[in-house]
């Protein structure tokens, strides 16, 4: 049972990470969809941020009293992972308005509705 | 100079795409992408050169020493998938000008070019850095600019592709970076000859295979792992022709070399290829692929998604060389990154011409009726690359068919040689579909006269197809480069 709370981080990013996955597989609207995949993005945040910290642990400067220190690495390289999580999602909404724009719709299968329609005549 | 060689490599097509967006000259931006991806060429050459005569380029990033700082690291692998990114960039560039005019809205061509130019150091990005983190990034970067690549195509349902390729490109880019995550949890270090040396003292394995799981279903989903492909047809088909050749012809390549990486060289592959079924996994994957998207390819009434879908079948014989995993066959993997990567290339730089002069946004097989009168060199030039698909001997198809074969019949796989056999022969009847349209169908409408593409798309088309021939006589670079290559991912050193 402690084992179990004490690794308490892990279980909210597995979680975070099959929400995420969910939605974005069972949802139809574009939108949601994006959603899912914030939130799937986000869980890899933690993933990566939660091991760095050490309880008691300061920051990795050198100095007398201080033995423990967290790893300063994790919280770049998620940094990084942010701003490309951010670039995705500013792409993929304007995809979404531009959808909006070519089809009136961003329900998913109205759509792949529309596509076929459109296809059918050409035959 | 000659030492910064690694970095020009990505810094030159990474410097051209801002000065492009600040210029907004489309003449600007043609002139700055193709300088750029000659350079890159020019660039990627030397290195080949000097990995040939030297061995392994290591290349500190801002003189931070390895394994602290990120390491750019070239050996005989990523040398050969350097020069092949940068080859047919190098073609593709050219060839844009014509086309891009054609299909693109005026005011959004030099938009195009930048994003080409930022997809462009992305790919080398991920081929050159020796860096698992840093992977991720380029990784990220070269495929968000694809999704605007692909976005610019001239049909509505660019716009959905695109997106559904966002999708599962981030998907698979998630996995990715959730099994690095991992790896660096358990080794605490993120340089990967460093932490293929450190894998190998690891004890508890559970974590290092669940990283494996999510690092092959990440790269799988890049790289178009049947079942992993659904992505890909749609993205292939309605992306701006030039956008089209030069994905098909280098991305899903790049995501090769990043696998081959992990499984050979990162990962200890003694635990993965004895205590799992990785064999069994790749080869079941790979022939699928090779089957099911073979047939429907054969089925498909677009030119360009029965292609895309060939596609998928043929990634089927690259991945099916880890599946046999010996020298024969991984040479055949490597040497096939590049041979259909010329192949493919050839085909949709073609096809972009009939587009072109048909004016149509879509084609379907039969729209391709007289095109032997039409365009004799253009047709003609599909024979050839479809030729090539196939594995007819002369063409660099056949070379990789050849060593994959040998791999096979060296594992005692006779079924496997069946199956490739097979395979081909439904590539004929596709193909055959094709060259039976473009010269035995008349031309629907009144005999029209002869109107090629023109010379600025002609010529590098015409060129790509003439490397599908070469590299089908001439192997002393693909076969030895990729020999070599496949020699290193068996010792699975760096």
């Amino acid at each position: 049972m402690s084992q179990i709370a004490a690794h308490y981080s892990y279980w909210i990013t597995i979680f975070l990470m099959v929400a995420g996955m969910y939605i974005l597989i069972a949802r139809g609207n574009l939108m949601k969809k994006l959603v899912g995949l914030a939130t799937l993005q986000t869980s890899v945040y933690l993933l990566y941020i939660a091991p760095g910290k050490l309880i008691g642990g300061t920051a990795p400067i050198v100095a007398e009293g201080f033995a423990t220190y967290s790893n300063p690495l994790p919280h770049v390289l998620i940094l990084t992972a942010i701003v490309v999580g951010v670039a995705t999602l500013a792409l993929g909404l304007a995809i979404v308005v531009r959808i909006r724009e070519a089809y009136g719709s961003i329900e998913e299968d109205e759509i792949l509705a529309l596509d076929r329609d459109a296809a059918d005549p050409a035959d | 100079m000659l030492e910064h060689l690694p970095a020009l490599q990505v810094v030159v097509p990474l410097i051209a795409a801002p000065l492009i967006v600040l210029v907004r000259n489309r003449r600007f931006a043609w002139l700055a992408a193709t300088a750029a991806s000659w350079a890159c060429l020019a660039i990627a050459i030397g290195l080949a050169l000097r990995v040939a005569e030297a061995g392994t380029v290591s290349y500190a990033l801002g003189s931070w020493p390895p394994p602290w700082g990120i390491e750019y690291r070239v050996d005989a692998l990523n040398a050969f998938v350097l020069v092949l990114v940068s080859l047919v960039a190098a073609l593709v560039a050219p060839y844009a000008w014509t086309s891009v005019a054609a299909e693109v809205e005026p005011d959004r061509q030099y938009l195009l070019y930048a994003m080409y130019c930022l997809c462009l150091a992305g790919l080398l990005g991920i081929a050159i850095t020796g860096d698992a983190f840093n992977i991720f990034v380029f990784l990220e970067i070269s495929s968000l600019s694809m999704y605007v690549l692909i976005a610019l195509g001239p049909q509505r349902k660019a716009l959905v592709a695109s997106y559904q390729y966002l999708l599962l490109g981030t998907v698979g880019a998630t996995f990715y970076v959730i099994g690095v995550g991992l790896l660096y949890l358990k080794t605490g270090t993120l340089n990967l000859a460093d932490m293929s040396e450190r894998l190998r003292t690891v004890e508890e394995l559970r974590p290092v295979l669940a990283a494996l799981a999510f690092i092959t279903v990440g790269i799988g989903l890049k790289l178009a792992l049947f079942p992993l492909h659904q992505w890909l047809p749609n993205a292939y088909a309605y992306s701006p022709s030039m956008v089209t050749a030069f994905i098909a012809a280098t991305a899903t390549k790049v995501s090769v070399y990043v696998l081959l990486r992990f499984y050979f060289t990162v990962f200890d592959p003694a635990p993965i290829f004895e205590r799992l079924p990785t064999r069994e996994v790749f080869i079941a994957l790979s022939v699928a692929a090779m089957v099911v998207t073979s047939l429907v390819a054969l089925f498909e009434r677009d030119v360009k998604r029965l292609f895309a879908y060939s596609s998928v079948a043929q990634i089927g014989y690259i991945t099916l060389g880890i599946g046999v995993d010996n020298l024969a066959s991984l040479t055949g993997s490597v040497v096939h990154l590049l041979n259909h990567g010329v192949t493919k290339g050839a085909i949709f730089l073609l096809l972009g011409g009939v587009a072109l002069r048909s004016g149509a946004v879509s084609m379907s097989v039969g729209s391709l009726a007289g095109l032997g009168r039409r365009m004799p060199l253009t047709a003609f030039g599909l024979v050839i690359a479809g030729f090539s698909l196939i594995g007819i001997p002369g063409t660099a198809g056949f070379i990789t068919k050849w060593y994959l074969i040998l791999g096979a019949i060296d594992r005692g796989l006779w079924w496997l040689v069946a199956v490739i056999v097979a395979t081909s022969l439904i590539a004929v009847a596709y193909v055959w579909r094709v060259v039976e349209a473009a010269y035995l169908r008349p031309a629907d409408e009144a005999p029209a006269k002869r109107a090629e593409a023109p010379l600025t798309m002609l010529v590098p088309a015409l060129a790509m197809t003439a490397l599908c021939v070469y590299f089908g006589f001439e192997t002393s670079f693909s076969v030895g480069g990729a020999r070599e290559a496949a020699e290193l991912l068996l010792r699975g050193v760096r």
